[in-house]
């Protein structure tokens, strides 16, 4: 909402500087968003008069002027055709920016003749559209003088944003009121005198509603004028609309714009020749259509309000007039519409029609209904001014709706929810001068002023108090604490995705943070599309097509991500995420996940060759990393395989606590998923399903296990297995572990091997165990013992055999 | 004796030109060995008479001392210098790089959003989560939004395709669904902060569809705008990491607190710099304001009896503006570059005893 300094000061009788009228605005709750100054753009250009005027030497078209200046006299060629001696210029000094041909002058040699500065056009300053000639100013002016003020280009433009609670802020004169009430001046805002109707309006109007929908339009009032004269509105107002960005059309739609942001008060003015029969608001039909003022076609439905004559839809209610039936230059004789157009059906025939009016813009917000008829008076009154005519009588269709609004104030609100102390004196001194009536029973009655819909209860009032007090007087106050030093505030998920994110940080990962949603292609990789629809995880209206569903997974956004990398020549990179992933709609399918992904490329480093560990264990490592971090009891993990159908089927698995227990999955994905995904490979990855691993609470007893340590030597000893090449190495590694509980620390698995010495379709694995003694020294006939039950469980359990 | 002082002088001269160990075996071999030549002599004390051994005896012992010392000597100096040779076999050259290890590095989002939990948390707020994913009722209804608010409108908010009943779910435009949750299942004094993701149908220069918020959420019988204020300011300051930080609050409207305010902080802008807590320009950071009695009717609390406070605001945005982190689409890019340069040492958590960042 705009406005200028000029046409606020028409409503509040004030001295207040345009600095404090600023600030008052935005302490109020008027947030300022700019101040467009013209005079200040202007700052550079001053007056200056021709003294002399003579042809240029050498060039026809040019003239060699002498002009006083605040500088001095001073050489200037120009070549306007008005620049002659005696007139009182724009001057524009050496040094000086012109916007309107955005150049900063510098001493010129224009064919051979110096000249210093430059004498305007009101094109070159931005000030209009005109460049005939240099800028005349008034003879009044004196040499030095600010240019701007001579040309009336000295009024501030306002521009504040309006919350939609405040719909009497979309006139100058609600703002008014908002100072004046906070000590800023005087409000003006005189009721509109009634003008006296000369004959009954031959244009009937009438309200067409099925009962249900009679709140779409409770109020249709309008006034026929006779014999007018459209043409240019005044020069004033043509300032004032240029001013805030409206371009002036003819005196009868801009007192229609005048009075939208004068009093937010938006009307229409119909060329009464061009009506046919009666006029009437009624609901939409399907299949009517209509040209609207900005020259496009408009669908009409059942939902819409309209204004119709016997002929067609002329207008949306509230919304947009039509192109046909508005007024011209021509128009002789109009008829004003002023009516109550209920803001949700506005509102929602704005969306649907794109169109974005001030006239919806205030009726979606809300309108004052006490306001009908004396803008009504108003607007009659401007034509006549303007364009002369008679006015017939008011034509009035339904009734004014009523607004009677009381709220209980007990005047101890604004210390319980502000803790302002405001004395119940300036409470009523301030909701008076908003408007509010105030009657000091107890608790107060207060009645809200029809221009002020969003006053509910007495919270409200509070904050009307409040804002005019000022929210700088608020006391500040700390939050008493239940304890000297406060107990842990995170929940152990919470805490477990912070130990998770630095597990894998610590381990080389940077953390990435992308978009929940996917590109549903993707997302099918890895749950079938009719499982993501089953689960409600399509979006109706996704920003672009390729983010179309809730990732069912994290791996699709980072596989994409890692392959955006590569292409920027990154091929060595790790990525991982801690966020949700999606299982349903419902909030249980919220699920806590922690997924990285990783490409590797072959290490070149001097002190090797280009060995590259297997990237599966890389992925593996991750996971466990993560999950010992999350407090999942790793050393219970058994190891599944293969994992889910997105990974590798001979290079995947699963880290569970038992069947039906998986914690995460890892490995190389799948080939064809990165094909799907036009990603390059081979792409190692883990996802970890946070939500499955048991809660770790903290331990209530801090006191810890006494240390068990042997001051006995361990003993070591190898042993080589040749076993079917299937068998799981962690089945191997388990069962010789079983080999004696108590006595073995610890089992290391050194070697895998198959080839020659090895038979086809077996392998060897060699493990080194730790036997850790506990009271003395174990005697070869102990180890001996050990080794045999070791060898004795490997066998029963995998079938595998000492290797000689 | 002259003999004797011969062999000494012989024996000494053959261990000071022994080059190894083993030429110096040989001489203590020679010398001092069962048959060496200075153990026979020593042999002889036996036969001696008690007059000639008194004299004899601690001359042989001098000798066959300083022999055996000198060779110990001479071995140690020996070693000395096969440990000086193989030493100087094994120079590497230092200056070589060592084996470059990937260095990861925690999201600024992560980062940000555990300092605010370090600030509030030693304020006394519990950390409250929720779904993603909600409805109607917990994102507009229960906050007090207007049956026809814009907010409801595909323009703005991300819906799921309609259920056969026709409802259809959301994606959560605030984290505010979470504050009715908890008035609606715990008992006041609340006071939580409630991080999270949230979703808004924008995208442009400074808007994502996707960003990252936290509320706060106050409810007892006798917290008012004096304590939202010294709440807000403290964090300011805290998160800030200033001496003093300037506020302001205004007016605003937002439907679910009433009366209601954005709070602005003060700050100077030096080149491509932003210094807070100088400077006389301001910006806003966040929303907030004292909770809507309707908010809390439909919590099922007795606005009579409790009040609270509410606000919230982006985690982006505040690292973009304590960090200097120019695009807010960065944040979402996973761009490893950007990660590196802009993300944080997994060893610098935050913490208000060695201060919030480095």
């Amino acid at each position: 909402m705009k406005f200028t300094l000029s046409w606020l000061k028409e409503h509040l009788e004030t001295d207040a500087s345009l600095d404090e009228i600023v600030e008052t605005m935005i302490a109020v709750g008027l947030e300022v968003e700019s101040i467009d100054n013209p005079a200040d753009r202007l700052a550079a250009f001053t007056i200056g008069e021709v003294l002399e005027a003579e042809k240029h030497p050498d060039a026809d078209k040019l003239k060699l002027c002498k002009v006083a200046t605040k500088d001095g006299e001073m050489q200037i060629v120009c070549g306007a055709p008005n620049a002659r001696k005696g007139i009182m210029i724009a001057y524009a000094p050496v040094g000086a920016y012109v916007p309107g041909i955005d150049l900063t002058l510098k001493k010129a040699k224009i064919r051979g003749v110096e000249s210093f500065g430059m004498m305007c056009s009101a094109r070159e300053m931005e000030l209009g559209d005109d460049h005939d000639g240099i800028i005349e100013a008034p003879a009044e002016a004196k040499v030095g003088d600010p240019v701007a003020h001579w040309l009336g280009a000295d009024d501030p433009v306002i521009d504040f944003e309006v919350t939609p609670n405040r719909p009497d802020t979309n006139g100058v004169d609600g703002v008014a009121r908002d100072l004046a009430a906070a000590g800023l001046g005087k409000l003006i805002a005189p009721a509109p005198k009634a003008v006296k109707g000369a004959f009954e309006s031959p244009q009937k109007i009438a309200l067409h509603f099925p009962k249900d929908a009679e709140d779409a339009c409770p109020c249709f009032a309008g006034r026929y004028v006779k014999g007018v004269k459209n043409g240019p509105s005044p020069e004033w107002l043509q300032k004032r609309l240029r001013a805030i960005g409206l371009r002036p059309i003819n005196a009868l739609v801009d007192i229609t714009n005048y009075m939208s942001y004068d009093r937010a008060r938006p009307l229409h003015v119909y060329d009464a020749d061009k009506l046919k029969g009666e006029i009437h608001a009624r609901l939409g039909r399907k299949d009517e259509r209509f040209l609207a003022l900005d020259g496009k076609t408009y669908d009409v439905d059942e939902t819409m309000t309209v204004i119709a004559d016997d002929n067609a839809v002329l207008g949306f209610g509230g919304v947009m007039g039509g192109e046909d039936t508005g007024s011209t230059e021509e128009t002789v004789n109009v008829f004003i519409e002023c009516a109550y157009f209920d803001p949700r059906r506005t509102a929602k025939t704005g969306r649907a029609t794109g169109i974005n009016s001030d006239a919806r813009y205030r009726f979606e917000r809300g309108v004052d209904p006490n306001f009908i008829l004396p803008g009504l008076e108003m607007a009659t009154r401007l034509v006549l001014d303007f364009c002369g005519g008679t006015p017939s009588e008011i034509e009035l269709a339904g009734a004014i709706p009523a607004f009677e609004k009381t709220v209980l104030y007990p005047t101890t609100e604004v210390l319980r929810l502000t803790g302002m102390d405001v004395k119940p004196e300036g409470q009523e001194r301030i909701l008076s001068a908003l408007g509010f009536d105030v009657r000091k029973s107890d608790p107060w009655q207060v009645d809200v002023p029809s221009w002020r819909p969003d006053i509910e209860g007495k919270a409200d009032l509070v904050e009307e108090v409040a804002r005019i007090v000022g929210y700088d007087h608020l006391p500040t106050a700390t939050l008493p604490l239940a304890n000297a030093v406060e107990a842990p505030k995170l929940t152990p998920a919470q805490e477990r995705r912070g130990r998770v994110r630095r597990a894998l940080a610590a381990r080389g990962s940077l953390e990435a943070v992308t978009w929940s949603f996917t590109d549903e292609r993707h997302a099918a990789l890895f749950r079938s599309s009719n499982e993501l629809k089953a689960a409600g995880l399509y979006l109706a209206n996704p920003i672009a097509s390729d983010l179309g569903v809730m990732r069912p997974s994290i791996l699709p956004n980072l596989i994409a991500a890692l392959q955006r990398n590569a292409d920027r020549g990154r091929a060595d990179l790790a990525l991982f995420e801690v966020a949700p992933a999606y299982e349903s709609d419902q909030p249980e399918g919220h699920k806590d996940a922690a997924a990285g992904a990783r490409r590797i490329a072959p290490a070149r480093h001097w002190s090797t060759a280009s060995h590259t560990e297997d990237g599966v264990f890389f992925a593996k490592a991750d996971a466990l990393a993560a999950l010992e971090a999350a407090g999942a009891p790793v050393a219970s993990l058994q190891t599944a395989s293969p994992g889910p159908d997105y990974f590798h089927p001979g290079r995947s698995g699963y880290l569970q606590l038992g069947p039906g227990k998986r914690l995460a999955a890892f490995g190389e994905i799948h080939p064809r998923v990165l094909k799907a995904m036009d990603a390059d490979g081979p792409v190692y990855g883990f996802e970890i399903a946070l939500d499955a691993i048991p809660a770790g609470r903290r331990k209530a007893v801090k006191t810890r296990a006494a240390l068990d340590a042997s001051d006995l030597l361990p003993v070591k000893r190898d042993f080589a297995f040749v076993c079917d090449a299937d068998v799981a190495a962690e089945a191997l590694i388990r069962a010789v572990r079983a080999g004696d509980k108590a006595l073995i620390a610890d089992v290391t698995l050194f070697d895998v091997y198959q080839g020659e010495g090895v038979p086809d379709g077996k392998k060897s694995l060699a493990v080194e165990v730790t036997l850790q003694p506990r009271e003395k020294t174990l005697t070869d006939e102990e180890i001996e013992t050990v080794s045999k039950r070791i060898i004795a469980q490997a066998e029963k359990t995998t079938g595998a055999q000492l290797r000689h | 004796m002259s003999d004797l002082k011969s062999l000494e002088t012989d024996l000494m001269a053959k261990i000071d030109a022994a080059g190894d160990g083993g030429a110096l075996e040989d001489i203590r071999v020679h010398a001092l060995g069962k048959k060496g030549v200075v153990s026979e002599r020593m042999k002889t004390l036996g036969k001696m008479s008690p007059e000639e051994r008194k004299e004899m005896g601690p001359v042989l012992n001098g000798l066959k001392t300083r022999i055996g010392e000198a060779i110990e000597a001479k071995k140690s100096a020996l070693e000395e210098a096969a440990l000086d040779a193989r030493l100087a076999t094994e120079k590497v050259d230092v200056t070589l790089p060592v084996r470059p290890e990937a260095k990861g590095k925690i999201h600024p989002v992560s980062q940000v959003t555990e300092e605010i939990v370090a600030i509030f948390s030693a304020m006394g707020f519990d950390v409250a989560e929720g779904p993603d994913i909600e409805d109607d009722f917990y994102n507009f209804t229960a906050l007090n939004f207007p049956e026809d608010h814009p907010a409801r409108d595909m323009h703005d908010t991300f819906f799921f395709e309609p259920k056969e009943d026709g409802s259809r779910r959301l994606l959560r435009t605030h984290t505010s669904p979470v504050q009715i949750r908890t008035m609606m299942s715990e008992k006041p004094p609340i006071r939580i902060i409630i991080p999270g993701r949230v979703y808004r149908c924008d995208s442009d220069q400074t808007h994502t569809p996707v960003f990252h918020q936290v509320e706060g959420l106050v409810i007892d019988r006798e917290s008012h705008m004096g304590h939202l204020k010294g709440t807000l300011e403290a964090f300011a300051k805290t998160y800030f990491e200033v001496d003093s930080v300037k506020t302001r609050f205004r007016p605003h409207f937002f439907p679910f607190t009433e009366p209601s305010a954005e709070m602005d902080i003060g700050y100077e802008r030096v080149g491509n710099e932003i210094r807070i807590g100088q400077g006389d320009d301001w910006m806003e950071i966040l929303g907030c304001g004292m909770v809507h009695p309707n908010v809390l009717k439909n919590c099922g609390l007795d606005p009579d009896e409790y009040q609270g406070f509410a606000w919230g605001m982006g985690v982006d945005r505040l690292a973009m503006l304590k960090y200097g982190i120019p695009d807010l689409r960065d944040f979402f890019a996973a761009d490893a570059r950007w990660l590196e340069h802009y993300g944080f040492d997994p060893l610098d958590q935050p913490n208000l005893a060695v201060g919030l960042s480095r």
